[in-house]
């Protein structure tokens, strides 16, 4: 049932619980424990909401920044994740593999907010080698969602 | 100057379907309920293999029957499904669409005077087709008291010395109405009494919601006397790709591929290409549409149930077919003024054979949200109605 609930709620966490019950064939009294019990558990993290911030007035400007590192005897990469993801400016902190080792998503108010952080905040740690800065231009998809331009139902309207 | 027309063409009752479709477009607003393909895009994968094909330079035709890989494949998605083998060299045809091999199939197997029975409500292709092909169509008018399934007895009532062919559309369009196996061997036990040969339109297979769709093609004895249609418009979500396929024993495909042969060539070879990734690496999108397709047809009958109207659970398609007698309206002026009053276009029942008549066909392929919406307004709508009626 978990997966099942999971599916539905991934695309759209607003849903109703009497809605859901409908559409899994389910009570939804079990329904809601199961998701309690998830929120528990920390399977089910928050609730987010996808927002095109480019319609809006606000002024944004998001980033990737690659990060090279000395991983820590005894530690790994964890604590010195933990130094970067505990900025409130920090997005998202990912460990990858290949050329270099974290990836950071940063969202600023200006160019110059993230720079700041960047040369000031980031590159500064004792373990950080390197970083690689990119701003986010434009953006198409995300979460799976298509945000660059909502497509025409172009089917013929009976058939 | 002589009338340049056939008398047997002009005979023929345009779609009911198209005289609707008119109105809507009219509309600016309007939210429709009424098509009958899949809203989902066809899967990348799938159309990327047709960009590769179109890059590659498959431009050509492909052999009357097509391409071979593709033969092959469809053998292989009939035996994981049904467990039944076809010879991929003689038994199968690539057609345009599963409209063409019922068009095809009628002709290669009647002769003038044969009657067909054709279960109705259905397909709206059967009916002129049978008369194009210079049969004689008898009309099977299934029954809501048994959900619109066809029965044994009900083939039986019909038969006469002259009936050669049974059309048997399950998962049914528009009742959403199938077939259990048990069904199926009483039919099938009929047709090897009576000497009927059976033309099965699958192409709703896939989209089945209790158990997998089982065709009439796993009893025994029936292979021998059927011609299994199915296609990749439903499926794979690919209508406008116009891609299906028949397969049916050697002596009735070689007679269909004659006339496919003469009057089409063969099926759009890019789309054969995009096939063949579809059949091999599709599953999953199958699994995808149909868990989403589930969803909102779970969502519609609940929504039927709180407004009291009476619908009974279809297992496949994607189509519900709610009862609005209570109304005392025909389909068709039910429909109608659901779209003046409210500009949501559904299909009368009645587009579909006069036992169509106090149903609506809704179809679920639309997105939940538009879903909702359109429930609103039905709901406003009968309530409306009711009030008057009081």
């Amino acid at each position: 049932m978990r997966e099942e609930i999971l599916s539905v709620i991934a695309k759209n966490s607003k849903i109703n619980l009497k809605e859901l019950a409908v559409l899994l064939d389910k009570n939804e009294v079990d329904i809601a424990n199961e998701i309690a019990d998830m929120e528990k558990e920390g399977v089910i993290c928050g609730y987010h909401t996808l927002i095109d911030w480019e319609k809006t007035s606000v002024e944004k400007v998001s980033a990737l920044i690659e990060v090279r590192v000395t991983p820590q005897r005894g530690q790994g990469f964890d604590s010195i994740a933990e130094r970067i993801y505990n900025y409130p400016e920090v997005n998202s902190l990912f460990l990858i593999s290949g050329g270099f080792d974290l990836l950071v998503t940063l969202e600023g108010k200006s160019l110059k907010e993230v720079s700041y952080f960047v040369s000031d905040k980031l590159a500064t740690l004792d373990t950080v080698l390197s970083t690689s800065t990119h701003f986010i231009l434009k953006k198409y998809k995300q979460e799976g969602t298509i945000i660059a331009k909502p497509r025409k139902d172009e089917r013929e309207a009976i058939s | 100057m002589r009338n340049p027309l056939s008398d047997t063409v002009v005979s023929i009752k345009p779609s009911g379907i198209r005289k609707f479709f008119d109105i809507v477009n009219e509309m600016e607003d309007a939210i429709s309920l009424g098509v009958g393909e899949p809203d989902f895009d066809t899967p990348w994968h799938i159309r990327d293999e047709g960009i590769y094909a179109f890059e590659k330079g498959h431009t050509f035709y492909t052999s009357n029957s097509g391409l071979k890989e593709l033969k092959q494949e469809i053998c292989k998605y009939i035996e994981r499904t049904q467990g039944v083998k076809y010879n991929f060299n003689k038994e199968v045809i690539v057609t345009v669409g599963g409209s063409e091999a019922i068009d095809i199939a009628l002709r290669a197997m009647v002769n003038p005077g044969d009657e067909v029975l054709i279960p109705e409500p259905s397909y709206v292709s059967y009916l002129p087709c049978t008369i194009l092909a210079g049969a004689k169509p008898v009309i099977i008018d299934l029954k809501p008291e048994n959900d619109f399934k066809l029965t044994a007895e009900e083939v039986l009532e019909k038969v006469t010395d002259k009936t050669k062919i049974l059309i048997l559309p399950f998962p049914n369009n528009p009742t959403g109405s199938t077939l259990k196996k048990e069904d199926l061997e009483k039919i099938a036990k009929v047709c090897i009494e009576k000497d009927l040969y059976v033309i099965s339109d699958e192409i709703y297979g896939a989209l089945t919601y209790d158990g997998n769709h089982v065709s009439i093609v796993t009893v025994n004895g029936m292979k021998e006397r059927t011609v299994l249609i199915n296609g990749f418009s439903k499926t794979y979500a690919m209508t406008g790709w116009r891609l299906g396929y028949a397969l049916a024993p050697e002596s009735i495909l070689s007679q269909m591929l004659k006339i496919h042969q003469f009057a089409i060539m063969c099926a759009p070879t890019v789309s054969q290409y995009a096939a063949i990734e579809a059949l091999k690496n599709g599953d999953a999108d199958i699994e995808m549409m149909k868990k989403s397709y589930n969803q909102r047809r779970r969502f519609l009958l609940n929504a039927f149930k709180e407004m009291n109207i009476p619908c009974f659970e279809p297992h496949g398609a994607f189509y519900v077919f709610p009862c609005i007698k209570e109304f005392n309206m025909t389909s068709e002026e039910f429909a109608t003024r659901f779209l003046q009053e409210e500009k949501v276009a559904t299909v009368p029942g009645t587009a579909f054979g006069q036992s169509g008549e106090g149903f609506l066909r809704i179809s679920y392929a639309y997105s939940l949200d538009t879903l909702r919406i359109a429930m609103d307004k039905l709901n406003n709508f009968v309530t409306k109605l009711r009030q008057k009626a009081q």
